[in-house]
């Protein structure tokens, strides 16, 4: 989403997603020792590790971002390097180097569904994926906003001359962005049951992975390479250790996220749902 | 007071100066043109006044500084730029173009705004749910000039409509013009076409390499030596 707007690879999106799950953690600890109820728990985890990442969104944006934004494309996406490792670091200056494991809030029965087991949390991950996927697809076509972002995307200059106060819907779209990467760093430690400070690397890097699978920059493209990828990740993972007879095992899952953006990036550069991107005069 | 007050308005880009200290005025409900060859620094001094770029000197609509505004505050007050060539949103449709030229509305007249215009331009209708890098060339200046009248502009700047038009189009587009006008709105037009311009508006600025170098009626620039031998072929 962010790339949509600002043509810049957000790199750093992953570690916003760690911290997320580093923050939420952080917060789930004092609370489930005070004896609230789990599920409570982890909604006040959720809205605190939400609370975090859009206000770190909003700063990086601000101190990282803005001030390049007229300067040549590499040099946004350099600072986005650097602003990943100084997150990483960052993190492991206050949460350590060691796995933490996350606190079971939900009751882990698990439920059988059309032969796969399938646990509480799981549908809840679905769902919200689902519901935050959808409303994300009303924001930004059906909303007046979300108008204002695309055109923004487009052609800020022209945006500008329309009214639309462009350093406000680009921040805006930072802490949306980061609130949903809070979102998506508590579901997935929570998935896990671990975060650690080097999480966000290769989430990151899936995440880009999708989104250059469905076409970058394509809202609903970003989408649909996520559950391709999810998808391929998973059958891949099942099956390696058949073709390779055993030599590789489901512990290589991960390699498929780099085996597919390599494909992409040589035989289809803009995706499945992707335009061919004109270069801006 | 002039409706828009320009004085010594300077842009350089880097070393180069493509606007050197240019003073003009345009007085409510008039039609005035910008003449000059390529390069002469047109689209320059229409970008500063939109504070679409850097610029120096006073700026004024009616009493109010607008070199000392963002460019998104100028559109509330009353200032609308149709800019040279490609102005439109390519993957927004017809019908979000035309939304985004009243983005800064929040009035209840809109909707009544929006019929006008396609009583004024048919085909952005008929084209509502198309997106617009699909519309012809024309087509795409006509949404631009749509859009920009969404937001109700009492000063409209016009950066040569005519660019890249068959002469059907270019005659389409200007009785478009003529019929913004006739309803009161202020128009500083930017033409290559010196004559086409001149023949719609009262007053001309003629510009060379950054410098305003004759100011008259339209009908003295048509007669002009000087003009005739540099613009109007002859
Ligand atoms: N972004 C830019 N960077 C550097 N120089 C520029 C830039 N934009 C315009 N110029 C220079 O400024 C001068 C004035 O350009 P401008 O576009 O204002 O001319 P114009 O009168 O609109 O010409 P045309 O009729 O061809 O549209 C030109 O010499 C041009 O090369
Ligand atoms: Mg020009």
């Amino acid at each position: 989403m962010v790339y949509g707007i600002l043509g810049l690879i957000n790199f750093a999106h992953g570690e916003i997603v760690m911290i997320g799950a580093l923050a939420a953690l952080a917060a789930m600890k004092p609370l489930a020792a005070s004896g609230l109820p789990g599920p409570l728990v982890a909604l006040i985890a959720l809205a605190v590790a939400v609370l975090v990442c859009m206000a770190l969104g909003f700063a990086i944006e601000r101190v990282a971002y803005r001030p390049l934004r007229n300067a040549p494309r590499l040099a946004p996406l350099i600072t986005a390097i650097g602003v990943s490792i100084v997150l990483q670091q960052l993190a492991m200056l206050i949460w350590g180097r060691n796995y933490h494991s996350v606190p079971a809030l939900l009751p882990a029965d698990s439920y059988e569904v059309f032969g796969a087991q399938i646990n509480a949390l799981q549908v809840i991950i679905m769902a919200v994926a689902a519901l935050t996927m959808t409303g994300l697809l009303l924001l930004v076509h059906r909303t007046r906003l979300g108008r204002a972002m695309r055109a923004t995307a487009e052609n800020p200059a022209i945006a500008g001359l329309m009214g639309v106060d462009v350093n406000r819907i680009i921040a805006l779209t930072f802490v949306i962005g980061s609130a949903l990467a809070a979102l998506a760093g508590v579901l997935v430690s929570a998935n896990y049951g671990i975060a650690h400070y080097h999480m966000g690397f290769i989430l990151g890097l899936k995440a880009f992975t999708a989104a250059v699978l469905g076409g970058i920059g394509n809202l609903g493209g970003a989408m649909l390479g996520g559950v391709l990828l999810g998808l391929i990740e998973a059958l891949g993972a099942g099956y390696i250790g058949d073709f390779t007879g055993g030599v590789l095992g489901s512990n290589y899952q991960d390699v498929f996220a780099f085996f597919v953006l390599i494909v992409v990036l040589i035989f289809r550069p803009s995706g499945l749902m992707g335009e061919k991107v004109a270069e801006r005069a | 007071m002039p409706l828009l007050d320009v004085r010594d308005l300077a842009v350089h880009y880097g070393g180069i100066k493509a606007v050197k200290g240019i003073s003009f005025a345009v007085e409510e409900g008039e039609m005035v043109c910008l003449i000059g060859a390529n390069g002469a620094g047109k689209t320059t001094t229409l970008k500063a006044i939109a504070r679409m770029i850097a610029a120096h000197g006073e700026i004024r609509l009616r009493d109010e500084r607008l070199d000392r505004l963002p460019a998104h505050a100028l559109i509330g007050r009353g200032l609308a730029l149709v800019p040279e060539g490609r102005g439109v949103f390519a993957r927004l449709s017809v019908a979000e173009n035309l939304a985004m030229g009243a983005y800064h509305r929040d009035d209840g007249d809109i909707a009544a705004d929006l019929a006008r215009i396609h009583d004024l331009l048919p085909r952005m209708f008929e084209r509502r749910e198309q997106v617009a890098g699909t519309l012809s060339w024309g087509e795409q200046q006509m949404l631009a000039l749509g859009r920009a009248l969404m937001g109700r502009p009492k000063l409209l700047l016009l950066d040569e409509p005519s660019m890249g038009l068959a002469p059907l189009m270019v005659q389409k587009v200007f009785e478009v013009i003529r019929a913004v006008a006739a309803q009161g709105v202020t128009i500083l037009l930017v033409e290559q076409n010196a004559k086409l311009a001149l023949e719609v508006c009262s007053r001309g600025y003629v510009m060379e390499s950054g410098s305003i170098t004759i100011a008259d009626t339209a009908a003295n620039l048509l007669a002009d030596t000087r003009v005739r031998a540099a613009y109007l072929g002859g």
